[in-house]
């Protein structure tokens, strides 16, 4: 058996082939406004990451070599240990366990505070864009007034009708924080998420026979994807950065990450371990990080494909 | 016995009254078409009927219950959209069995109802499809298809075939007419498209600005228009409107500038004085051209000033004692701008309106 080989010939391009699109082609030319947006662009970013960086590199450095004063130089001799005194032994205030006790109870505070305020305030939209009630636009416009008002002048009211409900300083006084807090942003999100799908829908579960959770958990909810999507980011984010909160209502067993790792970079006594505040704060920061990273994606998927004409 | 009876419907949002002391009567197996402009209230009476709007007053009686408070889906009825409304998560069989299953009809049942009416709309093939997969007229016979396995006396179609394309439309048309000659249900149609309303319709509904204009027949409503709105809103090319006055001198005729027609042996519903402004509207299809012009009771001469061939046949503008006259020619007619042709009509084929009234005399 003979392997036979072909010698491939392809036709030269002849510059005067019909089938080729002719005429002059305009050249992808570098030009003086493009410089200018692309430098100002670069300038920006390195702008913004440079802290990043400078906090990444002190993270993985002694204290030592932290001492010689090179903030921009990377480590002559990486180093883990600060991340993993951050994370285990760091002092937070009486306590030297580190953040991972803050971190579990990030954890313990967000996820019910996310699932409970997404879940009311998704029923809360469905209601006040679908089944419409007399008043109901009042109520959303106070509920939307709610946003504009400054926390802090919230404050002590709600401290008195924590404690009240003799929920105050514990893990379900703080998920009740944040569960009301997220409301008014939240309803407003899936209301004019819920207002913008076809109406017809709405008329043809209801002929179907469908009721009010009906509706909503078999027609609506499976349509809804991106928006839920848009209200974890935003509650996800808003909750574990959240400080404030946590420091007054969750007491101080249950103090989030944030809460924390004030009391690690804001120590008074002894050395200023520069490399532990710097992993501290990365550690902290990357729950959010992550993600936005991870569910971005999710923002610009359209669901309502095929529902109406299309 | 009556399908369907509205008895004085008042609906008002707000201070703006949309429908105001309507009453109707559906047959049994009667095909009803509401038609109307946009805005004239048409749709807002189907939600009525179908429990999707709350009145302001009165009732709806479907098959001798009072449903005015009854929930939509225990009305007895089944609703096609003009968008049509397909749940996009679920397959077409997941679209057809929804209301079944929440009605908690037995698995056997379901089935049955699903594949009879799949084979009636020949949809089989896309049961398992999702409603993104399919063509604009697949997912109108889906939902067409959602109201059928409801095994319910009374269809109601809002506007169903108007986002289709010409041509599908009139397949569809042709489609759901074969399907209402089957089923013989009670169908209520809501349509702005007055084809549509004419082949369809045992009885059509002319409706503006929440009232009912004129509620009849297609062809008692093409020949006997009640009133100007009805008449110019029905007939394509629309009917010509000459104005002048009534004049009765030695028999009943119309007058205007330079037009004397005698009205001979027009069917008069009501007779005006003498000197009343009026209108005389006559359908362009109804205008004799040359030799056959001769014969018409009213003949008279005009100059041809735009042509528009369609093929099956040319419209013809042009003027008739200075006034804005159009008229319907054979297609294969040959006629040039500034010819000059002979045209008559039969004034038994008019109809004449009030000025002011606008009704029907």
């Amino acid at each position: 058996m003979t392997v036979e080989s072909y010698e491939i010939t392809r036709a030269k391009p002849s510059k005067s082939s019909a089938k080729e699109p002719s005429g002059a082609k305009p050249l992808r030319r570098i030009n003086p406004t493009r410089i200018m947006l692309y430098s100002v662009l670069l300038v920006a970013a390195v702008y913004y990451l440079l802290p990043l960086y400078v906090m990444m590199m002190t993270s993985l450095k002694g204290l030592p070599e932290i001492r010689l004063g090179n903030i921009f130089a990377p480590p002559m001799e990486v180093t883990f240990a600060p991340w993993a005194k951050a994370w285990d032994t760091a002092c937070t205030g009486l306590y030297c366990e580190g953040l991972k006790v803050g971190f579990w109870n990030s954890v313990r505070i967000t996820i019910p505070s996310v699932i409970m305020s997404i879940t009311i305030a998704s029923v809360n939209g469905y209601a006040l864009s679908n089944w419409k009630f007399k008043g109901s636009e009042v109520f959303f416009t106070i509920l939307i007034f709610g946003s504009f008002i400054p926390y802090q002048v919230m404050l002590y009211p709600l401290v008195i009708v924590t404690r009240e409900l003799g929920i105050f300083g514990s893990l379900q006084g703080v998920i009740f924080i944040h569960t009301i807090f997220g409301m008014p942003i939240l309803t407003l999100l899936f209301r004019n998420y819920f207002a913008a799908l076809p109406e017809e829908l709405f008329k043809a579960a209801r002929v179907d026979g469908a009721g009010f959770w009906g509706i909503f958990l078999k027609v609506l909810v499976p349509m809804s994807a991106p928006i839920f999507v848009v209200a974890v980011i935003l509650q996800v984010t808003g909750i574990w950065n959240d400080f404030l909160f946590g420091v007054i209502f969750a007491g101080v067993k249950n103090f989030p990450m944030t809460v924390q790792l004030n009391n690690i970079v804001n120590t008074t006594q002894g050395v200023k371990e520069y490399n532990v505040n710097m992993a501290a704060t990365l550690l902290t920061g990357a729950v959010p990080l992550a993600v936005y990273f991870f569910s971005g994606r999710f923002f610009v998927r359209g669901v309502a494909a095929g529902a109406v004409k299309g | 016995m009556n399908s369907i009876s509205i008895r004085d419907l008042s609906l008002k949002f707000g201070e703006a009254t949309v429908l105001d002391q309507l009453n109707l009567d559906v047959a049994e197996g009667e095909f009803l078409v509401l038609l109307g402009a946009s805005g004239c209230g048409k749709s807002t009476l189907l939600n009525c009927i179908a429990g999707l709007l709350d009145l302001s007053e009165g009732q709806i009686i479907i098959n001798g219950t009072n449903v005015t408070w009854a929930e939509p889906k225990d009305r007895g009825i089944g609703m096609v959209f003009q968008s049509y409304a397909l749940y996009p998560q679920m397959t077409v069989r997941g679209n057809l069995t929804f209301g079944l299953k929440n009605a908690k009809v037995p698995r056997e049942d379901i089935e049955h109802r699903v594949n009879r009416a799949a084979q009636m709309l020949q949809i089989e093939p896309l049961l398992n499809r999702k409603p993104g997969q399919l063509s604009g007229g697949q997912r109108q016979r889906v939902a067409i298809g959602r109201a059928l396995v409801r095994d319910v006396d009374v269809f109601l179609f809002d506007e169903p075939l108007s986002n289709l394309d010409a041509k599908l439309r009139a397949e569809l048309r042709v489609e759901l007419k074969r399907l209402h000659q089957k089923l013989r249900n009670t169908m209520i149609y809501v349509t702005h498209d007055q084809v549509e309303a004419m082949t369809l319709a045992d009885r059509i509904a002319i409706m503006r600005d929440g009232v009912i204009q004129q509620l009849a027949d297609p062809f008692t409503i093409y020949n006997q228009p009640v009133n100007k709105y009805v008449a110019s809103f029905i007939g394509s090319p629309a009917m010509n409107f000459l104005d002048g006055a009534y004049g009765i001198d030695e028999q009943p005729s119309f007058t205007s500038n330079n037009l004397d027609i005698a009205l001979g042996r027009y069917n008069f519903k009501t007779r005006a004085e003498d000197n009343r402004p009026i209108y005389l509207g006559i359908r362009p299809e109804h205008v004799h051209v040359g030799n056959a012009a001769q014969e018409q009771p009213f003949n008279s001469d005009i100059s041809v000033e735009v042509v528009e061939p369609m093929g099956s046949d040319t419209l013809v503008w042009t003027s008739l004692d200075n006034q804005p006259f159009h008229f319907r020619m054979d297609g294969q007619a040959t006629v040039n701008v500034g010819d000059r042709l002979p045209i008559g009509f039969d004034p038994v084929k008019a109809s004449l309106f009030d000025k002011t009234s606008e009704l029907r005399l």
